[in-house]
Order: structure tokens, then C-alpha cells, then sequence
């Protein structure tokens, strides 16, 4: 067994008093992907968005790549560097050329000359087969090109791990296919991967394993198969008869 | 048949209503026409009331005869559905256009046909209208002040190299376009400065010293108009960023400032800035007038250029902060790059207001004794041998600022269309 890349002990967050995540253990080994499922508010979004410290947890620990993050973490930078994030609403930077968008954080917090960093921007447009739009703006984009987008600038990163959260929520039905084919390459490539989402057929085509939350809480984790086939708790089975 | 029909409008008898219709509405607007240029009254044969409103009634029944949908006549249709889509609209243009026929003649014979330029004397001015005469003497005075007329060419040196300077983002090639930004917020304002103060004020290399007291007319605008908008909007910004720093040291020192300046009246701030600020100052530190007063304007109108960018900076998604965020930008990056180039953008039709507001809140530096355009002319028209051209005086900066005014609102239309990229 590798050594696990994340690890989440016990950990609790309260927005307000209202208690998000409860109890929350997580490890997750090098080169494998995780899919999270649950209902909307169930806390999976904010449990990934607290892996690379969009969101403060308030008890437990979570270490990312040997480092524990928490209040006096100061190269809270560094750590965010190497965890890529792609979000549901794309968020790419409107004023920016999408290959503009690519470079950016590879010029200037990897410190990679400008050249090197258009020869890396391209390289991975064209993995997600948008390189020919490379000169047009966020705007003129469609929401599936854009989310590729969004994927080949975490990427540029060259980060250790990928957060997906929920990236084809926002998309219409015909662009789903094009976004999860450029997640399923990105798989097979061996990336660190945890995924939220709604697309059952993209966690039994790569997930190792699929995490159901509810409620703030882990309810079931398990094998891909087995969490398919037969399904433990009540809710899980509940929840996975409405949503295949 | 309806026996009205002569007076509906519609598309089966529209030749009739269109040449009626056209018909009076001539007649009405040329009545007006006359009565106004040409002193003639059509229909003086009425009784005056009855004669008054005539054309009003004669115009109103026109309009209402060409109001026919879809005439298939287009230059109609234009018309009607522009500016005679009801019977209010269409009064309010008869009205309007009568104001403008009333208005021209009278304002026309005031400031051309009936105006004199000629002669250097107040007696060269007989006619009744406007006396342009004066402004051509004191134009100078207008424009430079009590600054000696043989120095002039130094203000018109020093702003033509400002000028200059300011050109050379135009001109900065792709590996320059870097420092631009540390070009403009830092070393052309000091360049400008050592400019103006070298050139203008003097005292070195041979020229005579001149001080600010004698600086004025359009120039000195110029002047603080200049420096208080290159230093309000740096400041502006750090404010900004400021009051929504997570310090709350930082937070509560921004947020204290920008409502302690927005809550003082500017001509209260100029006034401190004159008479009590020296008092609390050593001895022997002197600072000039001038800067004292570009420094109050500076730090008055940041206060308010700071709640114009904080406005930009609350309108991005929250989204484009956790982009950043997870790229590993820290927090410099990442309103360098991200967060402000949109934030301003989005914000520049309020910062020209601002910064129009400040160009013209510049006479107000005539309180601390310095005369800028408009104080120059409260000068002028006090002057025993000038006497009574206040009217002409005001016109002429009122054009002069119009103009300045304008010009800043099309650059600032410019740059929107510039820095448009779809979101």
C-alpha cells in the first residue's frame, strides 16, 4: 500500500452554528480517485473545498501531502499550488485570453519564463482539444469548452492532486459527455483524483472508490462494485434507486 | 358613410390626412418661426389668447392626423414611432421646438450679432450684447494667472513635456508593458512634479522664482486638477482594498478614514489645510500653500474614489476569489492580476464621475487665495475698469470646463470600449 497523499482525522466544521461536516475521516492513497455523492446540502462540496483551505475547518486535522493545514500554515500558497480545483461555474478569469488564463499562475507562482509556460498552456489545450481557441475570451466559449478550460489551467499547475466540484452541474446534457471525457483521460493518465458529481456512469467507469455523504456525514465508502452492487445502508440504496 | 371620416387617419385615405396633417403642422411651426426671428404675427387678427395658443392647437391637430400605423410610408413611420407615439409626446415636441425657435434669436443677437471683440477698452464695448472684448484682455490673465507675461513660456513648456511623458505608455514596447503600471502610479507623478516645480515655480538654472501665489487662470486648474487625480486613485484603491482586509486593524483605520473625509465639507478641509494646519506644524518646516491645498484635495476625493473601486470590488463573483485561490496566488497576486483589472473595469464610468466632480470642485482652492479660472474671473469682474461683465466672464469658463468636462467623459467611453471583453 502507497503512502496516503490526504488525510482527514475527525474533522468538523460549523458554519454559524450549524454543523456542515461531522466526524469526517478520509484517507486517500496516491493515484487513485475518489468519487463523493450524496444529496445537495449533504456537505460535499465544502468537504473538498476545505482540502485545499477554500473553506476553514474548525476541529480535526487534515494533512495534504505531508502538511497539516491549519491556522499557521503560511505556505498555505504552496500547498493550494499543488491541488488543483475545478469549479462548478467554470470560474475563469473574464479579462483574460484562455490561454492567458493558463499561464498565469504558472508565470507567476511557479516562476516559469512566459515562453516555456505558452509551450505547457498548449500542450494541455490540446489534451482537452480546445489549443484552437486559445486567442478567444471566456465569453465566446461555450459552457463545455469552458469547463475544459477551466481543467487545462488547474493542469498547468502540474498539481499533485485534482478537486473537481460538481463540474457538470452547470453544463447543458450534450456538453457533459465532452467535459467527462477529458476527466476519464485525465484518470487514466494516473492522476490524484476526488471527484464530486452526479454522473454515476463516470464513478463506475474510473473511481477506485465511491464515498456516499449525507447529512455532514460519511454514511457509506466502498469499492466501486461493491458500493454498486450491494449497497449497505438504507440511504445509500435510497438515494441510488432515484438517481440511476 | 361616417360622416367624420375626412378626419380619420388611417391607411385608405392617408394622401388627404398626410397633406392636412403636413399642412398645419407647417403652418403652426412657422408661425412660431416668424413671431420669434422676424418679429411677424400670421395670425394677429386674432385675439391675443386666442393668437397665443394657436399654433400649440393648429401643430397638436396635425400631429394627430399623421398618426397612422403602419402608413408603409417609412420616413412617417420613423417619425411617429419616435416622436409622435401619443398626444403627449406629441406635445412635448411641438413644445420643445417652439422653446428652441423662442430661444435662438435672443441668445443668437447677445453673444454674435450684436457682440463686439474689437478695441483693448471697456469703451470699445457699445453694442448690446456681449462684450468678448473683455475676455481677449484678460484672456491671459485667464489662462496663466498673475504669472509674468514674459515667463509664459515656461507653463506652456512644463505642460507640453508632462504631456509628453504621458504619452509614452503609447509608445512602450511588449518587454516595458510590465513596469507601466509602476511607470504611472509611481515615477511619472514624480517627474511631473520635479517638472512643475523646476520649471514653473523656477529658481534654478537661471530662472527667476516664482511663487504660487502668483500661479492661477486655467493653468493652476491644470495644475491640481492633475496631481490630485494621479494621487487620489492609488489611494482610492488601497482603501479600497483596505476596508476589506480580514485584519481588522487594517479594516477599521480604512473604514475610519473614508467616513471621517466624506463626512467634512471640502471648502471646511481647505480651509484647514491653510490656516490650522501650519499652526500645528515646527517653525521652521514650511510647505507651500499649493501643496498643502493638492494634498487636502488629494486626500479628500481619495475617500470617495476608495467606496467607487470598493463598489467594483464587491460586484466580481465570489468565484473568481477561489480561482485565484486555488492557482496558489497569494493575496497580492492575487487582486493584482485577477480581482482589480475587473474590478476597475467595471468601475470606470464611476470613477469619472469622481473624477469630474474633483475637476470641478478646483474653484473651491480660491478660498485659501488662490485664483484658478473661475477665481481669476471673481478677480476680474471686481476690477474698477471692468465693471458689469460678470455674464461673459461666467460663459466663457463655463465653455472652458464643458469642454475639459467632455473630453474627460469620451476618454472615459474609450477606455470602456477598450477593456470590454464579454463575461
Amino acid at each position: 500500500m502507497s503512502e496516503a497523499i490526504i488525510k482527514i482525522q475527525n474533522m468538523n466544521k460549523w458554519f454559524g452554528d450549524f454543523q456542515v461536516l461531522k466526524d469526517i475521516n478520509l484517507e486517500v492513497e496516491k493515484n487513485k480517485k475518489i468519487v463523493v455523492c450524496g444529496p445537495s446540502g449533504s456537505g460535499k462540496s465544502t468537504l473538498i473545498r476545505c482540502i485545499n483551505r477554500l473553506e476553514e475547518h474548525q476541529k480535526g486535522s487534515i494533512v495534504v501531502d505531508g502538511t497539516e493545514l491549519s491556522e499557521n500554515t503560511k505556505n498555505i500558497e504552496q500547498i493550494r499550488a499543488e491541488v488543483g480545483m475545478v469549479f462548478q461555474q467554470f470560474n475563469l478569469f473574464p479579462h483574460l485570453s484562455i490561454l492567458d488564463n493558463c499561464t498565469l499562475a504558472p508565470i507567476w507562482v511557479r516562476k516559469m519564463p512566459k515562453k516555456q509556460a505558452q509551450e505547457l498552456a498548449m500542450q494541455e489545450l490540446e489534451k482537452v482539444q480546445i489549443s484552437d481557441q486559445a486567442q478567444k475570451f471566456p465569453g465566446q466559449l461555450s459552457g463545455g469548452q469552458q469547463q475544459r478550460c477551466a481543467i487545462a489551467r488547474a493542469l498547468c499547475m502540474e498539481p499533485k492532486i485534482m478537486l473537481f466540484d460538481e463540474p457538470t452541474s452547470a453544463l447543458d446534457p450534450e456538453m457533459i459527455k465532452e467535459v467527462l471525457d477529458a476527466m476519464v483521460n485525465l484518470a487514466k493518465g494516473g492522476m490524484t483524483m476526488i471527484v464530486v458529481t452526479h454522473e454515476m456512469g463516470f464513478a463506475k467507469e474510473v473511481a477506485d472508490e465511491v464515498i456516499f455523504m449525507d447529512e455532514g456525514m460519511i454514511v457509506e465508502k466502498a469499492e466501486t462494485k461493491e458500493f454498486f452492487a450491494n449497497p449497505k445502508s438504507d440511504r445509500t440504496k435510497l438515494f441510488l434507486s432515484q438517481i440511476l | 358613410m361616417n360622416k367624420f371620416t375626412f378626419l380619420r387617419s388611417d391607411r385608405s385615405n392617408i394622401q388627404l390626412v398626410l397633406i392636412t396633417g403636413t399642412f398645419l403642422i407647417t403652418i403652426s411651426i412657422l408661425d412660431v418661426f416668424l413671431n420669434s426671428f422676424f418679429r411677424l404675427n400670421l395670425i394677429s387678427f386674432l385675439p391675443s389668447k386666442v393668437s397665443f395658443l394657436t399654433p400649440f392647437i393648429i401643430g397638436m391637430i396635425g400631429l394627430n392626423l399623421i398618426r397612422i400605423e403602419y402608413s408603409g410610408n417609412k420616413f412617417l413611420d420613423i417619425l411617429n414611432k419616435n416622436i409622435n407615439t401619443s398626444n403627449f409626446n406629441a406635445a412635448l415636441t411641438l413644445l420643445i421646438i417652439f422653446l428652441i425657435f423662442k430661444a435662438i434669436p435672443p441668445s443668437l443677437s447677445w453673444m454674435i450679432l450684436d457682440a463686439n471683440i474689437s478695441g483693448d477698452t471697456k469703451e470699445a464695448c457699445t453694442g448690446t450684447g456681449a462684450c468678448w472684448t473683455y475676455i481677449k484682455v484678460w484672456f491671459r490673465r485667464f489662462m496663466y494667472g498673475m504669472y509674468p507675461n514674459e515667463q509664459h513660456w515656461r507653463i506652456n513648456t512644463a505642460f507640453l513635456l508632462v504631456i509628453g511623458l504621458g504619452t509614452f505608455g503609447l509608445f512602450a514596447t511588449e518587454k516595458m508593458k510590465k513596469f507601466l503600471a509602476l511607470y504611472y502610479v509611481v515615477i511619472y507623478p514624480i517627474i511631473a512634479f520635479l517638472i512643475i516645480y523646476y520649471l514653473i515655480s523656477g529658481g534654478y538654472f537661471g530662472l527667476e522664482w516664482i511663487e504660487t501665489g502668483a500661479w492661477g487662470g486655467l493653468s493652476l486648474t491644470f495644475i491640481v486638477s492633475f496631481f490630485c487625480l494621479i494621487f487620489c486613485f492609488p489611494l482610492g484603491m488601497i482603501l479600497a482594498l483596505g476596508r476589506r482586509s480580514n485584519l481588522p486593524a487594517v479594516r477599521y483605520v480604512s473604514i475610519g478614514y473614508i467616513e471621517f473625509w466624506r463626512g467634512v465639507p471640502l471648502i471646511t478641509v481647505l480651509f484647514m489645510s491653510s490656516v490650522m494646519f501650519p499652526m500645528f506644524l515646527p517653525e521652521d518646516f514650511f510647505m507651500d500653500k499649493l501643496v498643502r491645498v493638492i494634498i487636502a484635495i488629494t486626500l479628500f476625493e481619495g475617500a470617495y474614489c476608495a467606496e467607487v473601486i470598493r463598489g467594483g470590488l464587491q460586484s466580481l463573483p465570489r468565484g473568481q476569489y477561489d480561482a485565484a485561490k486555488s492557482l496558489g496566488m497569494g493575496y497580492w497576486k492575487m487582486h493584482i492580476f485577477v480581482i482589480l483589472p475587473q474590478a476597475l473595469k467595471l468601475v470606470i464610468p464611476g470613477i469619472c464621475n469622481t473624477f469630474l466632480a474633483l475637476v470641478k470642485d478646483t474653484p473651491l482652492i480660491f478660498v485659501v487665495g488662490l485664483a484658478e479660472l473661475a477665481g481669476m474671473l471673481a478677480l476680474a469682474k471686481t476690477n474698477p475698469k471692468w465693471l458689469g461683465f460678470a455674464m461673459e466672464g461666467y460663459i466663457f469658463a463655463a465653455i472652458i470646463f464643458w469642454i475639459i468636462c467632455y473630453a474627460m467623459s469620451k476618454y472615459s467611453y474609450n477606455l470602456e470600449e477598450k477593456y470590454k471583453t464579454d463575461r
